[in-house]
């Protein structure tokens, strides 16, 4: 129970802190990942994944994976609603002076500012899911050769997927399928 | 009551076939929304994108608040927003029981630890995208360079920095230089 509100109030501060959309949950999906160990990093890389081939942003579906594994379908639903519920009373509260928020240069200000913050922090993300994708800390740390410390086959992947995403217009379950079925037959 | 039972239907078969979230969502709501049921009109739409946008939260979410709130007040956000979830959190519910189940199998894992590398190249291709609105300037490149470091590095200092404490910061500093970026504009022109 103590279990289930303490996951409640780290999903609403997720909510209420997170601004510019879908990756921007990921520092606050870490920071909760280091303070409470309900999911891991590679975890979070994982939803990343399922996030991009269902329908769903990575924090509602993270919440809801989180809420599951920590107290089942009920903890699931309750997790999500508690991500949800800060934009809800938002914008309720923004819908009744719509127009007047919008040409405010204070909000406008504010904007100037958290967008660099925002992708300063999906930036530090990423380097978290290559800390699990592309390298291998232990391998290095027993060996001490920088050789081991890179794994080289997701390496080649890595780059074969980011020159096919900017010559190929696929949709990025595409990629994500087609590395999947890499993964298995190359054993990653 | 029927009108919001609508609503929610509508709603939840958006929620559904939501790939990709954000932006993506735009020609469906405008399908579904404007051209189908006239219960909004392109630029409303498009307003309620540029503010669910900036403000916290799932985009897709706060404009499905925005629309249920438009069509039947508050009961009508609550609505909207609940249809919205539906469909994800039923998904994800199965996934998760799927995985707890399977994530054991070699294979399973194998498939993911490639998948991990694609997520990867996603979120270099969604920064290099967001670079180019987001860093405009000198100073926004500062609090790029800053606050990347900051939250990367937080763990190497002896007090780790809470994201949401980068993220209030930001917001003022972020009136802050641009009030005083305006003055020097019109202190050019005087």
């Amino acid at each position: 129970m103590m279990k289930l509100l303490q996951m409640m109030l780290a999903f609403f501060k997720t909510g209420l802190f997170s601004v510019g959309g879908g990756l921007a949950t990921l520092p606050f999906l870490y920071e909760i990942s280091d303070t409470y160990g309900w999911f891991s990093h590679a975890d979070v890389a994982d939803m990343i994944a399922i996030s991009e081939s269902t329908p769903g942003a990575i924090g509602i579906n993270m919440s809801t994976y989180a809420g599951f594994q920590t107290a089942g379908v009920i903890g699931g639903i309750l997790a999500t609603l508690s991500l949800a519920a800060p934009s809800l009373i938002i914008i309720l509260i923004i819908a009744r002076f719509l127009k007047k928020f919008r040409d405010n240069p204070m909000v406008e200000g504010a904007f100037y500012g958290l967008r660099p913050a925002s992708i300063a922090m999906i930036t530090a993300a990423g380097i978290n899911v290559a800390k699990v994708a592309l390298v291998n800390l232990s391998a290095y740390a027993a060996s001490g050769q920088i050789g081991d410390l890179f794994i080289w086959k997701a390496i080649i992947l890595g780059i074969l997927v980011f020159i096919g995403q900017r010559k190929l217009k696929w949709s990025p379950i595409v990629f994500l399928a087609i590395s999947a079925v890499v993964g298995i037959v190359f054993r990653f | 009551m029927k009108d919001l039972w609508e609503l929610f239907v509508t709603f939840v078969k958006i929620g559904c076939v939501n790939f990709g979230g954000g932006y993506a969502m735009l020609p469906l709501l405008e399908r579904e929304l404007v051209d189908k049921r006239k219960w909004t009109t392109m630029d409303d739409l498009r307003d309620y994108f540029s503010i669910g946008q900036c403000t916290p939260g799932i985009i897709a979410l706060n404009v499905s608040t925005f629309i249920g709130e438009k069509r039947a007040g508050v009961k009508g956000a609550l609505v909207a927003t609940l249809g919205f979830l539906m469909g994800p959190i039923a998904i994800i519910l199965a996934i998760a029981a799927f995985l707890t189940n399977f994530a054991q199998y070699e294979v399973v894992q194998h498939a993911f630890a490639g998948i991990r590398v694609c997520v990867c190249v996603l979120i270099i291709q969604a920064v290099l995208k967001l670079w180019k609105k987001s860093v405009v300037d000198p100073i926004t490149l500062a609090m790029y360079l800053a606050i990347f470091a900051l939250h990367a590095f937080s763990g190497w200092l002896s007090v780790k920095i809470p994201a949401a404490v980068l993220v209030i910061t930001a917001g003022i500093l972020g009136i802050v230089f641009s009030r005083l970026k305006n003055r020097k504009a019109e202190g050019g022109k005087a």
